[in-house]
């Protein structure tokens, strides 16, 4: 079932008290810069709506429990899990999933310099890497390898490419000039 | 996942009056709630969505001492430079839990009301009286390594997994609640409660009851403090053993210290005798030793869990040290010194 509702202008986003009814509710995200109008029911998660509704696959469910980082999403450039986010409970968020950190063709430099540093081999856990380290960067607390491992410990790798992985980052890290 | 209706509470009068309902739960972070909602564990029939209240702001008190929101995030709060400079133990504590990811969603009201870890209490499929009230304890005769050795009856052998509660049990925190008969103030070390013959109630919040703050008192430990997190991995895991410590000295001479315990029991572990013991002594190892025994008095191990007595008292002893000798545990540097 496409439950999708575009360009509804029926509702403001962040619209005041929702009717309790076991019916779908209207909702809208700004998913990737692209403003989403949906109608959804109040058990499905956002990870649920991002890869069966938006078709956005890049990222995965892992646990399903917040258990290894697969799912890892922004959410107002906070990196979350999505698994465990009831969608409704975000209405009107701005998401920006993996298909959304690059520019074009052009790779975003985390993108770039994990294929630069092989920091991945099935590559199942990378998209959520990838957001993780975005959002890693955005929050400023990490700087030394120590950090960097620390704050990425959200984020399994079935295949342990940690060390590539903490390289990648770092090399972002150290080209940016972050803290 | 059940089916369930939603309703987005546009103020805190109105999440009281639905929180009062039968079978409701409140939606905050879901970090919780949600994956319990996922094991069938948790059924509520419907939920009271608390996160456009505006409980969500670190605010400081008269007299010197900080308000933390009950929706401030996790992260929020750690990273807070005041509660950084002055509560770095809380800080600590925090850092020392989940992950960045359920940190940046998870808040100060759910971390408090976190259920236990319990491997039966997560499977619908066995007896637990903390789940199906009656139905037995899978844990007590069972697989029982992350279970309790302090303050358990024989309903019930869970453990409280909060980091943060035990760094809040420690410097006295209290609770702020709000529900249909008002207003009130919980001490946090009287927020939790043990299992005893109601294992299904986790703490003494009623029905309706909403978790508005958490304060800190005005008090100093920004010298003499640590949390000691100790577990089967470095990270993104759940205590087996913690401690938090705040501590005063004069020279090496204990004015006060307090000690809170996590892991181990249905809430944070505090003990008047071994805390009181400690005060006027010296900060000697011989005075830690004697203040481990003290508050692990009457430990009982349940078969699987026994290590943690011995682990206990050890990690007593070294944050016991830590504070003394000021110099806290990293959190990010993780060796243990
Ligand atoms: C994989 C994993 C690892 C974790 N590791 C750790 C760890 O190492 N240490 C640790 O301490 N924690 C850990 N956690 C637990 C995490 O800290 C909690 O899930 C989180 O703090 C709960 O907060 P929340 O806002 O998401 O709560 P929710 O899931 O929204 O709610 C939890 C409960 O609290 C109730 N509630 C929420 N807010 C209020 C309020 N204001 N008033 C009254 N009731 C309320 C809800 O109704 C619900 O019953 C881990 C969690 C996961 C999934
Ligand atoms: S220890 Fe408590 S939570 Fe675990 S199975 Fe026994 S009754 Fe349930
Ligand atoms: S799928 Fe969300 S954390 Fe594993
Ligand atoms: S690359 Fe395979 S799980 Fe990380």
């Amino acid at each position: 079932m496409d439950t999708r509702v575009h360009d509804d202008p029926s509702h403001a986003g962040t619209a005041s008290s929702v009717a309790g009814a076991r019916e779908a509710i209207p909702i809208s995200l700004i998913i990737n810069g692209r403003q989403r109008h949906f109608a959804i029911e109040p058990w499905v998660t956002l990870l649920d709506l991002l890869r069966e509704q938006e078709h956005l696959t890049g990222t995965k469910k892992g646990c399903d429990h917040g258990q290894c980082g697969a799912c890892t999403v922004l959410i107002e450039g906070k990196r979350i899990n999505s698994c465990l986010v009831l969608a409704v409970s975000r209405d009107g968020a701005q998401v920006t999933t993996i298909e959304g950190l690059a520019d074009g063709d052009r790779l975003h430099p985390l993108q770039q310099a994990f294929v630069e540093h092989d920091a991945l081999q099935c590559g199942y856990c990378t998209p959520g890497q990838i957001c993780s380290a975005q959002g890693l960067i955005n929050e400023g607390h990490a700087s030394s390898g120590n950090e960097v491992r620390e704050l990425m410990s959200g984020n399994l790798c079935r295949c342990g490419a940690y060390t590539n992985i903490a390289a990648a980052i770092m090399e972002v890290l150290d080209k940016d000039g972050a803290p | 996942m059940n089916r369930f209706s939603y309703v987005r509470a546009a103020g805190v009068p109105e999440a009281v009056h639905e929180g009062s309902a039968k079978h409701v739960r409140f939606l905050a972070g879901g970090t919780n709630l949600i994956d319990l909602m996922k094991e069938n564990v948790e059924r509520p029939e419907r939920l009271v969505d608390i996160n456009r209240l505006p409980l969500n702001k670190i605010e400081d008190l008269e007299g010197g001492g900080l308000r933390l929101g009950a929706l401030v995030t996790n992260a929020d709060t750690a990273y807070d430079p005041r509660v950084d400079r002055r509560y770095p133990l809380l800080a600590s504590a925090i850092l020392a839990g989940a992950s960045p990811q359920l940190r940046n969603a998870a808040t100060n009201g759910g971390n408090l009301n976190q259920r236990t870890r319990c491997y039966y209490f997560y499977d619908p499929a066995t007896a637990c009286n903390k789940r199906d009230p009656g139905s037995g304890c899978g844990a007590i005769g069972g697989v029982n390594r992350i279970h309790a050795i302090l303050g358990a009856s024989d309903q019930c052998i869970a453990t409280h997994p909060s980091d943060m509660c035990v760094a809040l049990a420690a410097l006295d925190a209290e609770v702020r609640v709000t529900g249909p008969d008002g207003d009130r103030v919980i001490p946090l070390t009287e927020y939790h409660r043990l299992p005893g013959d109601e294992p299904w109630r986790d703490n003494y919040l009623r029905p309706g009851e909403l978790v508005t703050a958490i304060d800190l008192p005005a008090e100093d430990f920004t010298s003499h403090y640590t949390y000691l997190k100790l577990r089967d991995r470095l990270s993104y895991a759940f205590a087996l053993v913690s401690v938090a410590v705040v501590m005063r000295l004069d020279g090496d001479l204990i004015r006060e210290a307090r000690i809170a315990l996590g892991g181990v029991a249905h809430k944070p572990w505090r003990s008047p005798v071994a805390e009181s013991g400690l005060a006027g002594e010296r900060a000697s190892r011989a005075n830690f030793i004697a203040a481990a025994h003290a508050l692990t008095e009457g430990a009982v191990g349940q078969g699987d869990n026994d290590f943690k007595i011995e682990l206990a008292r050890r990690a007593i002893v070294r944050a016991l040290e830590q504070a003394a000798a000021g110099t806290p545990q990293s959190q990010t540097d993780k060796r243990v010194l």
